[in-house]
């Protein structure tokens, strides 16, 4: 990978970082608190994954502890609709 | 007020009384469970074992969740069922009366039925029980032997490697999990076993359990080896807990013989989750099934028909993502076929509708770490298995999900080679913006 490909992609990551939430499949969530156990502030994330709600606590880091953590793929990073609606 | 009793404290019954109160405030439910334990998460035991989470964090409801689920909780265990009278009769205290009675029972570790297997040290991995059993046996410098197939066979393997115990994991077949998973991705899995120090036998059977003081010393296999060990884990599948439908004269088969609206051929008497052989109406087959997510969603309309609605049970795709050797692997809709060596009966976390061989080509890309295999159908993709990177995992379940129709693509897919993945998240891609 050259380097603009690798800055590209890095900076494609942050993007996401700082525009993205985190958002649930519920359907496999196995309730193990996985998740919530590695969040650095104590988000309550098994809740809001069991109910299948985006995580909008705005005290959220979108550090993605809880995403990397998952051992079921639960989790994952989502543009959220707050900053689409402004770039529209 | 109709009094609801829930035998069985897992993902079903919990969702049957959160349905039931939700729908009737108030309703009398009250939960008979054996486990001392409660409710907490059972697959959630896999990552207690690994050290990844702390016992306490396996306990999803808090105070204020039980409160708010106002349910009477009754710890005991139940020994017969009379179903004239409407009475639970438990091992001890008095006979509890029902209107409607939900078992949710669970399923059973299969014995290996070998001598030796009443020895201290041959464990399961059934309950919280077992997982403190296992840790209490497990330290750096023992031995272990894992028996079975499926996800708990591994689960355990993993837990003991990462309690620094040597593992041998002896399979009866010629691969892992030969009935869900193909060649190269048995092949995968044991790879990463291998590289993690596992001792993997193949074609091996265990015959005895040899033990001194009550304790397991070593096992000899049908070759005559003789494996030193301190510990043998048994996980060649799990049976539905029958004994009490069985005995109250309800219909059984390999489970609790159920329609679509989960009811048992005693009308006020219901069964879900992984004890139910349910009736399909769309397949007209029936089916058991030991995955989380169709036990919460068979909770929930078993709850909604005790309380007087009529919802069918509508199977979707099943579903599981998995980590097995610290690879990640997503295994959606009908994937496998034939027989598993390694496992008597349904595998825990499995189900039996990924074993039905759909009418379809499979078709496959991978490298040594990620592997895609796909199952087509005429004009929609029917299952898949998604291991390693996972980022086809929810565009596959989706378009299977779905049955999103395939047509455009079809050609390509049956192609297979490099740009399988590419082509199944394009078309997955376009289909959800159109959509």
């Amino acid at each position: 990978m050259n380097l603009q490909a690798s800055l590209s992609s890095e900076s494609r990551r942050r993007q996401i970082l700082a525009s993205g939430h985190v958002v649930a499949e519920p359907t496999r969530c196995i309730q193990c608190g996985i998740c919530s156990f590695n969040c650095p502030i104590n988000i309550d994330v098994r809740r809001h994954a069991w109910l299948g709600v985006e995580i909008e606590d705005s005290y959220c880091l979108t550090c993605g502890e809880c995403v990397s953590s998952c051992p079921r793929g639960v989790l994952r990073f989502e543009r959220a609709e707050l900053f689409l609606r402004r770039q529209a | 007020m109709t009094r609801h009793v829930i035998l069985g404290m897992g993902i079903t019954g919990m969702s049957a009384a959160a349905t039931l109160r939700e729908t009737d405030r108030s309703a009398e439910i009250v939960m008979v469970s054996e486990d001392p334990y409660g409710y907490y998460s059972r697959p959630g035991l896999a990552y207690y074992l690994t050290g990844e989470v702390p016992e306490k964090q396996l306990y999803p409801f808090e105070r204020q969740d039980w409160t708010a689920l106002n349910v009477r909780l009754v710890k005991g265990q139940a020994v017969g069922l009379d179903r004239q009278q409407h009475l639970l009769q438990l091992r001890s205290g008095l006979p509890l009366e029902y209107d409607r009675l939900l078992l949710v029972v669970g399923a059973a570790s299969v014995l290996l039925h070998v001598p030796g297997e009443d020895l201290k040290g041959v464990v399961k991995l059934d309950d919280f029980a077992d997982a403190h059993e296992i840790l209490s046996l497990a330290s750096p410098g023992k031995t272990a032997v894992v028996v079975g197939g499926g996800v708990v066979a591994l689960e355990l393997v993993e837990g003991l490697l990462c309690r620094g115990v040597k593992v041998h994991y002896l399979l009866r077949g010629d691969r892992y999990w030969s009935n869900v998973l193909d060649e190269p991705e048995s092949q995968i899995i044991e790879n990463r076993l291998r590289h993690e120090g596992v001792e993997l036998h193949y074609r091996t059977e265990i015959v005895e359990i040899l033990g001194k003081k009550d304790k397991v010393e070593a096992i000899r296999t049908k070759q005559g080896e003789v494996i030193r060990c301190n510990l043998v884990g048994r996980c060649i599948g799990v049976r539905p807990r029958l004994e009490l439908a069985r005995s109250a004269g309800l219909d059984v088969e390999r489970g609790i013989m159920v329609s679509e609206y989960l009811q048992t051929s005693d009308t006020d008497i219901f069964a879900a989750g992984d004890c139910a052989q349910v009736f399909d109406p769309q397949t007209r087959h029936t089916f058991v099934d030991s995955l989380w997510g169709p036990g919460r969603m068979q909770g929930r309309i078993a709850a909604l028909n005790m309380a007087g609605q009529k919802i069918a049970y509508l199977r979707k795709v099943d579903i599981n993502v998995l980590r097995l050797a610290n690879v990640m692997i997503s295994v959606v809709g009908a994937v496998g076929s034939g027989r598993d060596d390694d496992l008597v009966s349904v595998a825990r976390g499995s189900s039996e509708t990924w074993l039905q061989l759909p009418n379809s080509t499979s078709t496959e890309a991978g490298t040594e770490f990620n592997h895609l295999r796909l199952m087509v159908g005429e004009r929609t993709l029917l299952g898949g298995l998604v291991l390693g990177d996972q980022k086809l995992s929810i565009p596959l379940q989706d378009l299977v999900d779905r049955q999103v129709d395939i047509t455009p693509i079809r050609s390509k897919l049956l192609q297979a080679g490099p740009e399988l993945g590419n082509v199944l998240m394009e078309h997955w891609i376009s289909n959800r913006e159109r959509g």
